[in-house]
């Protein structure tokens, strides 16, 4: 067995998405068969993945409506129940209130393991409070999708930055947060600084951005128990930042840490059975 | 493998960690590539690049070996042809232009006599899309990106110019490439550092359509990671995974004429 692109080892993308039949993107299997394949030769061992709704299709993927949400965490837990590399995120739209309460404990219900959350509402608006209480009782680790600084608003988005998520954690400190893809827009240097003394939020390490420094700044921000590999929509940048770890300095431990042992103890005990943290 | 699009030096809007050449030496070993082009980043926003063009050639002197000068010229500049005869003197294989850092549009006269005076001397040029993501940008990085549109009138404008074009997207290539003739087409080719492998595959589909030939390596270090494009490679789609691609020492393409 040859070893993976990715190295050996276990290793968590706490940051996936699949893409359901009649959602926004025309060649959805396409796009599910070559993450699936691409992980493995990366050596993905888990995708912990979500479905922002219908993707565009029928309500914004940013802004998903209350019809679309529920067939979305259908399928993705229907991709759970199919394939052991997949595990699935509830994902809802805060303002839907206490439907978005009810349609995590539903799934929290069917197997989800944690609560993907977007960008439909400021992350540190009051009325998140009960999604987070919510993650709280289940022992959810929240993805919060991120804009690294946000110093203006941006079409298709109501985001959140790193400070909006550190005022956020603050509040709900039994919450384990974890930021989304510190290479997936906007000026990682404002979260690093943002989010650098609050225990309770993790960066994730994902995203298209590549800039050399940025592993390097993220480390000593946080230490390596508070970085968690992922790739979002890009696998070839999530196999990069795994080769680049290799070189920056961390010890083999260390690596362990931020390739999946900080994940497995944030997600539910009962998450990934193969693996003990 | 020639990684075609590095640089030395600092860059003004955030820091980058070590931009020495004996770091860039060090890296381009330790991935296996054969060499790199380098420009000199800090040149790119200077009002005279000569001063870096010549701290450039001595800072890569003592890895001479791996490492090829490409100096920045600034076609509106008095002394662009004398520019463009001390690059041929330190043997670099291209030179760098900025021309939408510098206020000139899609077919700015002086860039097109730039393209044709480095093509009569065998000198490659390079353009630059963009440095950094849109949307980290520092509040007064406010310059434009190169337009596609730029690339186009240049390749269009009979210069007999080799053009290699870094950073640019898979959207800004198809432009590019299908908006030329085929022999318009074949004086333009394009480095990797922003084209993203899988799921959605652009690397693959742009080999499978525009051709291997037409695509080199290059790595936009020391601002990004050259592990970026080796892993775009190494995820290759099946029937394109084995193909070359294209080695810059045999640029420039022979005119045409």
């Amino acid at each position: 067995m040859t070893t993976p692109l990715g190295g050996a080892g276990p290793l968590i993308d706490v940051h996936a998405h699949f893409f359901p039949d009649g959602s926004g993107y025309h060649n959805a299997r396409h796009l599910n068969a070559r993450r699936l394949q691409a992980g493995d030769q990366v050596g993905i061992t888990y995708h912990v993945a979500s479905i922002l709704g219908s993707w565009g299709a029928s309500s914004p993927t940013y802004f998903q409506s209350l019809a679309d949400t529920a067939p979305a965490n259908d399928a993705m837990l229907a991709l759970q129940a199919s394939d052991p590399r997949i595990k699935a995120y509830v994902a809802v739209n805060p303002n839907d209130g206490a439907a978005a309460v009810a349609e995590v404990e539903r799934c929290a219900a069917r197997g989800a393991i944690g609560l993907k959350l977007a960008a439909a509402r400021r992350c540190d608006d009051p009325l998140v409070a009960p999604l987070y209480e919510c993650a709280a009782r289940h022992g959810f680790p929240v993805l919060h999708h991120i804009w690294q600084h946000r110093r203006r608003h941006w079409p298709g988005q109501d985001i959140s930055d790193g400070a909006d998520l550190a005022r956020a954690a603050a509040r709900h400190p039994g919450v384990s947060f974890i930021l989304a893809h510190i290479g997936g827009g906007g000026d990682y240097a404002h979260t690093f600084a943002a989010v650098r003394d609050v225990p309770n939020v993790y960066l994730d390490l994902s995203g298209s951005g590549v800039d050399r420094g940025m592993l390097d700044d993220a480390l000593a921000a946080v230490g390596p128990r508070r970085l968690l590999w992922g790739a979002d929509i890009t696998l070839c940048t999530g196999l990069a930042k795994l080769r680049a770890l290799e070189v920056i300095g961390l010890s083999s431990e260390e690596f362990a840490h931020v390739r999946w042992r900080n994940a497995a103890r944030i997600f539910p005990a009962h998450a990934f059975p193969s693996l003990t943290p | 493998m020639i990684d075609v699009n590095t640089f030395i030096g600092g860059y003004p809007w955030r820091h980058v960690p070590h931009p020495e050449p004996a770091v860039l030496a060090r890296v381009i070993e330790r991935e296996g590539l054969s060499g790199a082009w380098v420009g000199h980043l800090p040149s790119a926003f200077h009002r005279d690049p000569s001063h870096g063009n010549t701290e450039l050639v001595a800072a890569l002197a003592p890895h001479a070996k791996l490492l090829k000068a490409v100096p920045t010229v600034r076609a509106d500049w008095p002394s662009v042809l004398d520019d463009l005869d001390i690059a041929v003197r330190v043997g670099a294989p291209a030179v760098r232009i900025y021309p939408q850092l510098l206020g000139q549009g899609p077919g700015d006269p002086s860039v097109h006599r730039l393209a044709h005076e480095a093509a009569r001397r065998g000198l490659t040029v390079m353009l630059t899309v963009r440095f950094e993501d849109l949307r980290q940008r520092h509040p007064l990085d406010n310059g434009p990106d190169l337009s596609a549109a730029h690339v186009r009138e240049l390749a269009r404008g009979g210069t007999g110019s080799t053009l290699v074009v870094c950073a640019a997207s898979r959207e800004f290539i198809e432009e590019v490439h299908w908006g030329l003739t085929p022999v318009e087409r074949a004086r333009v080719s394009w480095d990797i550092s922003w084209l993203w492998g899988p799921p959605s595959d652009e690397l693959s589909h742009l080999l499978r359509t525009i051709g291997a030939g037409r695509f080199h390596f290059g790595s936009m270090w020391p601002l990004r990671l050259v592990q970026a494009p080796l892993a775009s490679l190494a995820l290759r789609e099946a029937d394109v995974a084995s193909v070359d691609l294209a080695d810059p020492v045999t640029l420039p393409v022979e005119s045409a004429s």
